[in-house]
């Protein structure tokens, strides 16, 4: 046995396991976001939220699921029919493709790659590739219009997140996110570096099209902006890739500023639990303030969002980095 | 065996795509296939060990550039008659300037010799060492060619600047938003505890009338035309 799982085929055996191991509870994860989201929103406008499709609306994601398979897709006559398609595909596999790296408990990402935070923000950074495909292979105005904002939002927002970024790895010394992690044994690093972990969320939150930042979808003004052509599973692929990259922007939160899978306090009760839970834990604290951000705050206007993004963070992020540079320079605290 | 499969492969995607840039009609196809070429690049990075260069492509080619070059595209409004219109005039010219570069690259390849070390290089391009490939490049990049690289950063800081000054011109007729002047004001705007009802009583608004008066006003009636001009 010993000696097939070390043959080229063993690997692609183990590798795909370890895969479905991984992927498996985050569509699942992204499934129970949709419902918790619509839970958390009801329970902050004073409603009940889905509690008809089995105990408490448990569910009701699976409903939903079997009601978009049943739809018909359609595909409008003026659309590029292989772009059109190609579009959710990207996005919901871009979604799936940055966990290879996350690393959920010391030791367990698929692929512990030297250059892993580079690896999630080129992964992130495409994302926008999904929505701005999307908006001109539909040949429609408001689609079009989405996918522009998009394109002009994201780009905006990854300055800034790239800042945040770099100012962490001052502080590991290393691009790997497992290192990252272990750099945070002593002090988790959003207490040190408490503004650019604001930063970073409001960044993220830009960066996934979520609200108050979600000009893409405006439906206010755009119908629903980028996919308003998109019906059926196509639909349904963008639903799940908006889903899972907010998972995904959590667990890098997560990873970055709140100490991976480490346990609050390293002391006996809190080392019981596993790592993987402690990281849970926080994503769907960050997943949380996700959806309260939605519930509480009103839409920005789009200069608005633009002044936000480039006359406010950068050059907030840009000064911090100088900052961190300089105290780490002066007390001798640079890792080697 | 496998590494050389997977050369082989990207390479092959990597050619092929650089010619669709080129063939493409759609302009947006153009750019899609660049976007691919670029992957297919980094995808070699990788297999030659250097996975920082690799990341660094997709991020800065990928990521960022490609996305403005998209963006300009799909914005514009391209006029493909105009583009073909000089072709049987410009033919001529444009052949000449490519036979020069192939002749250059005929002469460069007939040159071509191994490099002693070369072979060495090939098996392996990075050389075991306890340096992780990033750190590597910084220790060049930082102490060696420290000049040169702030000379690149010079240059790209010009650029920017350039392209800034071609864009920028005064619009005094747009209206701006001070959110500091805003939020700074004090004193025009202030929230006060009134009691219920004292605005409306204050500022004259009428109120609907009530339901049997309603009724009556209903009924035309001569003379009771200013009924319903109640303060």
């Amino acid at each position: 046995m010993d000696g097939f799982l070390a043959s080229p085929a063993g690997v692609l055996v183990i590798t795909v396991a370890q895969t479905l191991a991984l992927l498996v509870p985050v569509l699942i994860a992204v499934a129970y976001l949709t419902w918790a989201e619509r839970k958390v929103l009801a329970a902050i406008q004073l409603r009940k939220g889905p509690n008809v499709v089995g105990p408490f609306g448990l569910l009701q994601p699976f409903a939903d699921a079997i009601k978009m398979l049943m739809k018909e897709t359609v595909i409008p006559s003026g659309a590029n029919r292989l772009l059109f398609i190609m579009a959710p595909m990207l996005t919901f596999l871009l979604a799936m493709v940055a966990w290879a790296v996350i690393p959920v408990q010391d030791g367990w990402a698929i692929a512990d790659i030297n250059v892993g935070i580079l690896y999630l923000f080129a992964i992130s950074s495409l994302g926008v590739y999904g929505i701005i495909i999307a908006g001109w292979a539909s040949n429609s105005k408001y689609a079009f219009l989405g996918a522009l904002r998009s394109a002009a939002q994201m780009v905006s927002y990854e300055v800034s997140i790239g800042f945040v970024i770099v100012t962490v790895l001052l502080c590991v010394g290393s691009l790997n996110l497992t290192q990252i992690v272990r750099a945070q044994e002593s002090v988790w690093f959003f207490i040190p570096l408490f503004p650019m972990f604001v930063i970073f969320f409001i960044s993220a939150l830009a960066e996934t099209n979520r609200a108050p930042f979600d000009l893409p979808e405006g439906e206010s003004e755009l119908v629903a902006g980028f996919f308003v052509e998109y019906s059926s599973m196509s639909f349904a692929l963008f639903f799940l890739g908006e889903y899972a990259n907010m998972i995904l922007m959590s667990a890098l939160a997560t990873i970055l500023f709140l100490g991976g899978w480490l346990p609050p306090i390293n002391a006996e009760p809190f080392t019981w639990i596993p790592g993987f839970v402690w990281f849970a834990l926080k994503v769907a604290l960050c997943l949380f303030v996700f959806i309260w951000a939605r519930a509480t705050f009103p839409r920005y206007r789009y200069d608005q969002l633009m002044r936000l993004g480039w006359k406010v963070f950068l050059p907030f992020s840009l000064f911090w980095l100088v900052l961190t540079a300089g105290v780490l320079k002066l007390t001798g605290w640079l890792p080697a | 065996m496998i590494a050389a499969a997977a050369f082989y492969l990207f390479a092959a995607i990597l050619i092929a795509s650089a010619v669709m840039v080129v063939t493409a009609r759609n302009p947006v196809h153009s750019v899609l296939f660049l976007i691919l070429a670029f992957f297919n690049a980094a995808a070699l990075f990788l297999i030659a060990g250097a996975e920082f260069l690799a990341m660094i492509l997709v991020i800065v080619y990928v990521g960022a550039v490609a996305v403005l070059f998209l963006f300009v595209v799909m914005m514009l409004d391209i006029d493909f008659a105009r583009l073909r219109e000089g072709f049987q005039r410009y033919a001529p010219i444009g052949a000449i300037v490519g036979g020069i570069l192939f002749l250059e690259l005929v002469l460069v390849l007939g040159a071509w010799t191994f490099a002693d070390q070369a072979e060495a290089l090939r098996i392996a391009p990075t050389p075991p060492s306890p340096v992780t490939n990033t750190e590597a490049l910084g220790l060049l990049l930082y102490t060696d060619y420290i000049y040169l690289f702030q000379a690149a950063g010079l240059i790209l800081l010009v650029a920017m600047i350039g392209a800034i000054v071609l864009t920028l011109r005064g619009r005094p007729a747009m209206r701006r938003q001070n959110i500091a002047v805003q939020i700074a004001r004090s004193g025009s705007v202030a929230a006060e505890k009134v009691p219920v009802g004292a605005g409306i009583r204050e500022l004259g608004i009428r109120r609907p009338p009530p339901p049997e008066e309603t009724r009556r006003l209903a009924e035309p009636a001569h003379g009771e035309a200013d009924h319903g001009e109640r303060h």
